[in-house]
């Protein structure tokens, strides 16, 4: 039974794309045949996360209207075998597509891969309504910012009218330091609030900008920084395995990184 | 500057926004999951203060009524201090000289 798994927030910016790129990878170098599908027709960027944007030719819209089969739209990466993307059209006719045809689609790419990952749209209008068309399981993601797990909350409501039977949350962008100072909402602070299971926590990480410049997922790195650890984490969770959640302090700079940061900025 | 630097260091629980998100956060989420438009809620405070007042009378300074939300339940909190109870006659729907 292949899982069909929609990232979603509500609140762009969020790190949907982000994550989708990067779990997407985690999950096929574990083993796994993955297709990662950008839902966000008209404004893509999983193919650039992903280095593979000069290997598109057709996207979504060219199968669902019929004029490629779905073989040749899928883009493989090179670099992690058991990995594609099904991009999405750059088109800005966003409401061309339809549920019931993404539906289709997803059901297709379901019956030949262990995962398929959507990257959904930020808003909840047509284009959430075709990224969960087919999604059987969701993941929202949400930074912990008052905007972002309000939007997250609602969605949480909407997918459970859309009878999604499992959604878990991804705590992203969180800053160690700046829980510890009482200027940031834990990831306690948001679980509660949001009242949904938990299956990652990924800390701010300057690398993550870096890899995209590049057009490379951090968990491909061979020395995974904190962020890419978090989601190879997630991606060993969501294979059922039970991986504790590391305590806040290890997931952040020390103290003795802080203080050299506080001098640095303070006195050279 | 030295100062400065522990404090940096050690302020854990600095101006604690922290704890100001979360419960603006709570509130909000109250609100949104019950949706209750502003004005129905008004209305119903409007209402539940007719009813209290016509027993007790209250301090209109410390009122609360908003919606709560804890674990996924949502909660009407209305915190009406009592100034004074009223005598019990006027309480009921009696005429108010039953007492003279
Ligand atoms: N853990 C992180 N640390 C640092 N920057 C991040 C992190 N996650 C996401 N970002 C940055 O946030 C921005 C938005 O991320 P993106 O994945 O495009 O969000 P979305 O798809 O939800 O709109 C990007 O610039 C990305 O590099
Ligand atoms: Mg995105």
């Amino acid at each position: 039974m292949s899982r069909v798994i929609v990232m979603t927030s509500g609140k762009g910016g969020v790190g949907k794309t982000t994550v989708t790129a990067n779990l997407g990878t985690a999950l096929a170098r574990l083993g796994r045949s993955v297709v990662v599908v950008d839902a966000d027709f008209g404004l893509r960027n999983l193919d650039l996360l992903l280095g593979l944007e000069n290997r598109v030719v057709y996207t979504a819209l060219e199968v669902i209207a019929g004029e490629c089969r779905l073989e040749q739209a899928l883009v493989k990466d090179k670099r992690t075998p058991n990995l594609s993307l099904l991009p999405a059209a750059q088109t800005r006719n966003k409401t061309a597509v339809h549920p019931d045809q993404m539906r289709q689609l997803i059901e297709k790419l379901a019956s030949s891969h262990d995962y398929v990952l959507i990257d959904c749209p930020a808003g909840i209008e047509q284009g959430f309504r075709n990224a969960i068309a087919g999604a059987n399981e969701a993941i929202i993601i949400t930074t912990p910012e008052v905007a972002a797990v309000r939007d997250a909350d609602r969605v949480v409501g909407l997918l459970e009218a859309a009878q999604i039977s499992s959604t878990q949350l991804i705590v992203n962008r969180l800053r160690p330091d700046m829980v510890a100072a009482g200027q940031m909402m834990s990831v306690e602070d948001v679980v509660e609030v949001l009242a949904i299971p938990l299956v990652g926590i990924i800390p701010e990480d300057r690398e993550v900008i870096v890899s995209t410049n590049k057009g490379e997922p951090i968990v491909l790195s061979a020395n995974p920084t904190l962020a890419a650890q978090a989601i190879q984490r997630i991606a060993r969770r969501l294979e059922g395995e039970v991986v504790e959640f590391p305590k806040l302090a290890s997931l952040g700079e020390s103290f003795w990184e802080r203080a050299k940061r506080f001098l640095n900025q303070k006195v050279l | 500057m030295l100062l400065d630097f522990l404090v940096q260091l050690f302020s854990r629980h600095s101006g604690n926004s922290r704890e100001q998100a979360k419960q603006r956060l709570k509130l909000i989420l109250a609100h949104d999951r019950a949706n209750l438009s502003p004005a129905a809620l008004e209305s119903m405070r409007l209402e539940i203060l007719g009813v209290v007042s016509r027993y007790v009378e209250l301090d209109s300074e410390g009122m609360q009524f908003h919606l709560a939300t804890e674990g996924g339940a949502t909660a009407l909190i209305a915190n009406l201090p009592i100034r004074r109870v009223k005598p019990l006659e006027t309480g009921l729907s009696h005429s108010e000289d039953e007492k003279a």
